[in-house]
């Protein structure tokens, strides 16, 4: 991201936190698999492909931008 | 941390488990550790204000439309939608595409060769110490009451939708932001700014898509909507706007394009320091000017998480909600439309995700408060008239001092504010009285030579002292109303409209007049300052997408179709 300081892109934070995120979100998901919380459209199980798609997102941020790569 | 959070927690709208609180901190850990690892990058007082001008024309550009991405914002505009319909989305569209495009293409390319720190700045090489000193001051002095209007503003949010106690939301938020900013300057800024950006459409998307699937698409949710309120109309932007008394905001087309679109976006989204702070941190003219183009597409994008959740909660939500003077136990107002649709889809974890991206988006609002804060005055106010040839040294320590004393005044105003909740409302009415005006001394100056030193100043001066005035006398005799509004039907959205336009008109005509009666300044002090007298250095373009204008084009492109859609 920077020329005369090297810093470490923000996009490597964004993975980071997204990555973190997502995993708990997704195991949070399959916990609760069974009995889902009482909110509507409980039944899609939406914690799970939502905490999926972070970890997905959040992986290949960090893989794109770790430290030192760029 | 999370037993003592626990005890903490009273009444509340939502019920936050351990999972949610987990997310919460894991935040605040990471956004502090950013700033204690970016401390090292912030030394000199480019570094320190201005994020050592080398971002890509991406981070600034998230920056840029994520400084007024903050829950404040979020959760007002939820509101606005529920209240108003579609036509809250016009301060997304109209009221802010053209002016970030304008902004890019005309205004960037002057602000970044002036080389200046800051809008105040501007005004000083253009117009002289006069205009910049007033605008330097009353900058200053809103941004910081702003600050604490957000804490305050967060702190009630808090309070009303997770049953956390006022004092302990202003302490820990004050301290996170002032450790990470006072560490790290607008590196730390713009940093969390990007992460809040990506945490708010994360958190905050599941709400339309849910509402969607539930109401069977847009067409289900109209026919929901036309179910529930009968013979209103929320979900047209232009078609009820030919009279005042065809829709709920009292407004007629005349005060959205000119009003909003030609005086109060263009205003903020030019002149407003706060967010061309992010934009002057580009590493290059060219970057300078695709930002807030990269931003603008964003932009258009925001009602989906914003303005949608609102005309969802018309659609679906089992009771309807109220404003917010007109509340009874047991009720809930406009405002609190986005956590009621939260806590109607989200579970635990996904819980936890959307009040994160809410601590983080009045958090960033901030950190944006203050780091503006500190460098307008270190640098338009401190510099000048007080200090003037310190050490390099010298000024970054004076921003990393404004920074802890901004956020201690602005505690002092969050609570001001809780002992007087009407402060609020005049405290951002007061931030309007300058935004407008600014923008017609500020494009004044850079597209027309003539204009003159004596000029600018009292351009500005009449245009904000018109701004007070027809505020003050709509506020004591509603017949005012209809006398700037052409409507007595005019609620506060519209009337400020209104009030921007005929204090731009004021500006302009004020302007004009002692330009044409004033010696005006020799060409050669202008060259770089004014559009007819200053090379912009040419680009070279390996092909058409990198041209910013390009892009303009089509986010402009875009904008028209959006209008014809929901026209």
């Amino acid at each position: 991201m920077t020329e005369k300081h090297h810093i470490i892109p923000v996009w490597f934070f964004v993975g980071v936190l997204f990555l973190v995120y997502g995993i708990i979100i997704f195991f949070s998901g399959l916990a609760e698999w069974s009995h889902p919380p009482a909110t509507v459209l409980a039944e899609l199980h939406a914690p799970v492909w939502w905490g999926a798609l972070l970890t997905v997102l959040g992986a290949g941020y960090c893989w794109l931008f770790r430290p030192g790569r760029t | 941390m999370m037993p003592a959070l626990a005890l903490l927690v009273t009444d509340r709208l939502v019920q936050l488990s351990a999972v949610d609180i987990a997310i919460v901190v894991i935040y605040f850990v990471l956004v502090l550790g950013i700033g204690f690892y970016l401390k090292r990058f912030a030394k000199t007082s480019e570094d320190f204000f201005l994020a050592g001008r080398e971002m890509t024309a991406w981070v600034a550009g998230l920056a840029f439309v994520s400084a007024n991405l903050g829950s404040l914002e979020l959760l007002g505009w939820a509101g606005n939608a529920y209240q108003y319909g579609i036509m809250a989305a016009h301060w997304y569209w109209i009221g802010a595409i053209p002016a970030m495009v304008f902004l890019g293409i005309v205004m960037m390319p002057f602000y970044y060769i002036s080389k200046t720190h800051s809008v105040p700045g501007y005004l000083k090489l253009r117009y002289g110490p006069e205009a910049s000193g007033l605008s330097a001051i009353t900058f200053a002095f809103m941004t910081i009451l702003m600050s604490g209007v957000n804490m305050y503003a967060m702190a009630v949010v808090m309070e009303v939708v997770l049953g956390w106690n006022l004092h302990f939301s202003i302490i820990v938020s004050s301290l996170t932001v002032g450790v990470y900013v006072a560490a790290g300057g607008l590196f730390s800024a713009i940093f969390n700014e990007v992460l809040q950006f990506f945490l708010i459409w994360f958190g905050a998307l599941l709400i339309p898509i849910l509402g969607l699937i539930e109401t069977g698409g847009w067409r289900g949710m109209v026919a929901r909507i036309h179910q529930n309120f009968p013979g209103q109309d929320f979900t047209h932007l232009w078609g009820p706007m030919n009279s005042a008394a065809n829709n709920p905001m009292g407004v007629q087309w005349v005060a959205i394009v000119f009003g909003l679109g030609a005086s109060v976006s263009m205003g903020y989204w030019t002149t407003d320091f706060l967010v061309v702070q992010r934009v002057l941190s580009a590493k290059d003219v060219r970057s300078a000017k695709l930002a807030p183009i990269i931003g603008s597409f964003f932009k258009m994008a925001v009602p989906l998480i914003v303005i949608l959740p609102g005309l969802l909660g018309r659609a679906v939500l089992p009771f309807h909600l109220v404003p917010a003077n007109q509340l009874q136990p047991g009720q809930f107002k406009y405002d609190d439309v986005l956590p009621l649709m939260l806590a109607r889809y989200c579970g635990p974890g996904l819980m936890g995700l959307g009040i994160t991206a809410l601590v983080a988006g009045f958090m960033a609002g901030m950190a944006g408060n203050v780091s503006a804060f500190a460098t307008v005055w270190t640098y338009d106010i401190y510099r000048p008239y007080l200090r003037k040839d310190a050490p390099d040294a010298h000024y970054v320590s004076m921003g990393r001092w404004c920074t802890i004393i901004g956020l201690i005044v602005s505690i002092g105003t969050a609570y001001l504010v809780t002992r007087s909740k009407s402060m609020m409302d005049y405290v951002q009415a007061l931030f309007g009285f300058f935004i407008a005006p600014l923008f017609g001394t500020v494009v004044m100056g850079m597209l027309w030579k003539r204009v003159t030193r004596m000029a600018g100043f009292l351009g500005l001066l009449a245009g904000v002292v018109s701004s007070v005035t027809i505020f003050i006398m709509m506020k004591l005799d509603p017949h005012w109303v209809s006398v700037f509004c052409f409507s007595p039907l005019a609620q506060p959205l519209a009337q400020a409209m209104w009030q921007a336009l005929w204090s731009t008109l004021t500006c302009v005509a004020v302007t004009v007049l002692v330009t044409l009666i004033t010696k005006p300044r020799p060409d050669a002090e202008l060259v770089g300052l004014v559009y007819s007298l200053t090379d912009v250095p040419h680009e070279e373009y390996t092909n058409v997408l990198h041209r910013p204008v390009f892009w303009a084009v089509v986010s402009l492109a875009l904008f028209a179709i959006l209008q014809i859609i929901f026209w």
